[in-house]
């Protein structure tokens, strides 16, 4: 056969998708890429700095684990960011946009404060606990399916919605610590229950934030087997896909929409509990930190797979303790940090790329 | 001689992934001369056509046009070479008129002098015998005008090569006429016209030169004056086919499903469905036929409960038990009910079927209720999805594969057999074999013959006419939402259908009237 003569103006990359890419090729990959990221991140240290990377990423380790007390504050802080990504995934599932989890949380936790203010010292712990517990969960859920009932009322855009849900959630907040100012004058709610640590999660075994852990952890199991096995799991699917086909199988969309919006505005609502209760024993209008919209960076990176997301919250606290410490050791300023997680993000994201698409130079011999 | 033609393909190889959709295609089309493409669903021909128009870049082989090579990287590159494609879905601006649409995105000085732009379109259709109002915005418009409109967007731009992606799918038997009348100017005058289609009837009447590609392979090119059906079907399929439909006699037809006066109003207020009235009978195929919006899935949604009726009355008489009225119910109400009404929607993987869904999953959007409290069964759904795979013989790597990674044929088998999997009564498809090869539609229409003979009401709404005719055993035309008629399909023409379709007969069909009613 006659060799293919080309034109003048190939262009210089075919990009086509890729048919199929194994499961260990694409861990390949994407260990490729956080090997990239490192390397990257390294020369960006030298280049900006002029420190050891190696140094920097030994602080960063240690700052995040290096000593018992850090793992378990990483840990813990992981577990908050998991449980708001696993509240959220529900609705994301469903092309809910769900970004009220902040508002969510901040409810639930202002319900958990009220309980432990005005019932702490007045009822048993195993009545206490309940009590917080469904507390939050009730606020998050009502926060959360408001926006959900003008959704499947009056088809309301729901990212507006939830999105202002938020900023009145704050300002509840602001106008509650009024109420449970402590001391007077401090603008601040101080350590509730201080004295007695009434309405404080208690050690479990001896494990600091055990309960935090159980909690956390069998609920993200119980929200994997939700999701995936049972009938409610799948109309969430369903409606997800497509509404037509949702309606086809006679689903009522708007049950759904409201159903799952409570459950993901509960168990926000019950983050708000574990960061009260489990974590700060305080509340002001910054308690939830941005975690209601990191989560679903959380959740979206993970495609919505509950162990993906174990893994990523883990990530990113992990980066963002590390932060703190080389800030403090280097004198670095605190973005040093972010710039790495940055880094690390845009190789991560960037290699499913090459994980569905084939990339090809213009081959300038070949075979006709 | 080389030049005489005005856009040559030579070898020209496009792979997606493992996929070779075009495997070494050689095609010409000379100036003056219109080239029909023929080739089942996923044999390659719309990949092609987006390779000349710049779409896909190919992997290997060269293109030329008026005898040069040429490189087209992108549809940009093929504007000013002269091609213009008009695809399938039309990519038109909804709120703005013709005039807008046809100089959207094109260079010209700042303020745009529509008058002017108007002129030039009326001069353009005078020359080759359209009918187009410049002024009309484009939401007012059938989708034979619509057609119209993105012809003349090419015209406009110059293009002298022009590509039709099975343009008259969604047109009626006059309209396709029209439409070719068009075309025939438009080689008369010296362009080239490549025309894609599966429609042999249309290959026949139109072409001059037949260009058959057979999964990704070029098969070969022949005259159309030395072409037969049946010459052009082996080409193809690769093996000879009958092109027969079976068509066994309805036995013992029993009432099963009476439609009443029922009238649907859209979210916009618009009638889409007016006073419209039959009888669906057991043991027959009732074909609807209708141009493309006319009311059928409104029809058939409606009575699904999948559409709010405004008024009318929908009753159903399932064998040896009572009649049921079921216009007031909703979708999981009739199939709580035990209804067994089973219904293939037009739009399958929008509807019917959930595309990433493997075919487990997409089992259980009939079944998924049944099970425990809080379980959903996965187990019946699975024996299911492999007994349909089996009967239907569905090409597919496994249950757990996902259905929009399915040929056309074998998404519309899965969603097929999932319908007659619950042994319905009544069952209606939307437009069963739209998309699908020639022994798909075959078999499908196989299927539907089964469920015929087996007493089920049948109703088929259908694009082809030629299949309606050959397969029904009574169509019911629709037009503008109101029963232009029933007529009997062993007697009727395609003719008579086509008039119905466009002209509303004397105030609609009422059930006394109706002469074709079985014995």
């Amino acid at each position: 056969m006659a060799r293919t003569k080309r034109g003048p103006h190939e262009p210089l990359i075919h990009i086509s998708r890729r048919a199929d890419c194994s499961l260990l090729r694409a861990m390949l990959v994407r260990l490729a890429a956080i090997v990239l990221a490192l390397v990257v991140c390294g020369v960006v240290i030298v280049a900006l700095t002029g420190l050891n990377p190696l140094e920097v990423y030994a602080g960063i380790i240690d700052g995040a684990v290096g000593s018992s007390r850090r793992l378990w504050v990483t840990i813990r802080d992981a577990l908050a960011l998991l449980l708001v990504g696993v509240a959220v995934a529900p609705a994301f599932k469903m092309r809910f946009w769900n970004v009220g989890g902040e508002g969510q949380i901040l409810v639930g936790a202002s319900a958990t404060a009220a309980v432990m203010i005005y019932m702490g010292d007045k009822v048993p712990a195993g009545v206490l606990f309940p009590c917080m517990i469904l507390a939050s969960m009730l606020a998050g859920l009502v926060w959360g399916a408001i926006p959900a009932l003008f959704k499947a009322g009056w088809n309301t855009n729901e990212t507006l919605f939830t999105l202002m849900m938020n900023y009145v959630a704050t300002q509840l907040v602001s106008f509650l610590i009024v109420f449970w100012e402590n001391p007077p004058g401090s603008n601040s709610v101080g350590l509730i229950n201080a004295s007695t640590n009434a309405g404080w999660l208690p050690k479990l075994g001896g494990w600091t934030y055990g309960w935090n852990l159980v909690i956390v952890v069998a609920l993200a199991a119980f929200m994997y087997v939700y999701m995936r096995y049972s009938k409610q799991g799948y109309e969430i699917a369903y409606v997800g896909q497509s509404v037509n086909t949702a309606r086809y199988a006679g689903i009522s969309v708007k049950k759904v929409i409201v159903r799952t919006m409570c459950i993901s505005g509960a168990l926000c609502g019950l983050a708000g509990f574990l960061l009260v209760s489990g974590a700060g024993h305080t509340i002001s209008t910054s308690l939830s930190g941005g975690r209601g919209f990191t989560a679903i960076v959380v959740a979206w990176l993970s495609k919505l797979n509950t162990f993906t997301m174990m893994v990523v919250s883990f990530l990113l606290t992990f980066m963002a303790k590390g932060a703190i410490q080389i800030a403090s050791q280097f004198n670095l300023n605190e973005n040093a940090s972010e710039i790495i997680t940055g880094i690390i993000l845009f190789f991560v994201l960037g290699c499913e790329f090459f994980i569905n698409y084939k990339v090809e130079f213009r081959r300038h011999r070949r075979e006709g | 001689m080389r030049d005489a033609y005005a856009i040559e393909l030579r070898n020209i190889t496009k792979r997606f992934g493992k996929v070779v959709a075009n495997d070494g295609v050689n095609l010409s089309v000379r100036r003056g001369e219109i080239l029909a493409v023929l080739g089942e669903n996923g044999s390659g021909k719309t990949t092609l056509m987006n390779v000349i128009s710049g779409i896909y870049y190919p992997d290997e082989g060269q293109i030329f046009v008026h005898g040069e090579e040429v490189t087209i990287r992108s549809p940009k590159d093929a504007f000013p070479l002269g091609i213009g494609m008009i695809h399938q879905h039309f990519k038109l601006v909804d709120v703005l008129t013709a005039a807008e649409n046809i100089v959207l995105g094109l260079e010209g000085p700042t303020k745009l002098d529509i008058p002017a732009v108007a002129t030039r379109i009326s001069e353009l259709a005078d020359k080759y015998g359209f009918e187009i109002d410049p002024n009309k915005k484009i939401y007012e418009m059938s989708v034979s005008e619509k057609q119209t409109v993105e012809i003349m967007k090419m015209l406009y731009r110059g293009a002298n090569i022009l590509i039709l992606d099975e343009p008259t799918a969604v047109l009626t038997p006059q309209e396709t006429d029209a439409l070719f009348a068009v075309l025939r100017n438009m080689r008369d005058a010296g362009n080239a016209v490549i025309i894609i289609t599966h429609k042999l009837n249309e290959v026949l009447a139109l072409s001059d030169r037949v260009s058959v590609l057979h999964k990704g392979k070029y098969v070969g090119t022949v005259e159309t004056k030395d072409a037969t059906v049946e010459s052009l079907t082996e080409m193809m399929v690769g093996t000879k086919v009958t092109l027969d439909i079976d068509r066994p006699d309805p036995v013992d037809p029993q009432v099963r499903l009476v439609v009443k006066e029922i009238t649907c109003v859209n979210k916009e207020g618009v009638t889409t469905l007016d006073h419209a009235s039959f009888t669906a009978y057991g043991g027959e195929i009732l074909g609807i036929a209708g141009v493309a919006g006319s009311g059928q899935k409104e029809l058939l949604e409606s009575i699904a409960g999948l559409t709010p009726k405004e008024s009318g009355e929908i009753d159903f008489y399932p064998p040896d038990q009572p009649m049921q009225e079921i216009s007031k119910l909703s979708a999981v109400e009739i199939s709580r009910l035990g209804i067994k009404l089973s219904f293939v929607p037009e739009d399958r993987l929008g509807m019917g079927l959930v595309g990433p869904m493997d075919m487990i999953d997409n089992m259980m959007i009939r079944s998924y209720r049944k099970g425990g409290f809080f379980w959903a069964d996965r187990r019946s759904p699975r024996t299911l999805a492999e007994h349909v795979i089996g009967t239907l013989e569905i090409d597919t790597p496994g249950v757990t594969t996902p259905v929009g990674k399915l040929s056309g044929g074998n998404v519309q088998k899965v969603l097929v057999g999932r319908e007659i999997a619950s042994a319905p009564t009544v069952l209606m498809v939307a437009y069963p074999v739209r998309g699908l090869d020639i022994n798909s539609a075959y078999t499908i229409y196989a299927l539907l013959n089964v469920q015929k003979m087996r007493g089920v009401a049948v109703m088929c709404v259908g694009e082809d006419l030629d299949v309606l005719l050959a397969l029904c055993d009574r169509i019911l035309v629709l037009c503008d939402g109101r029963v232009a008629g029933i007529v009997d399909a062993r007697t009727a023409t395609k003719e008579q259908i086509g008039l119905m379709m466009t002209h509303t007969g004397k105030g609609g069909y009422r059930d006394g009237e109706d002469e074709t009613r079985p014995a």
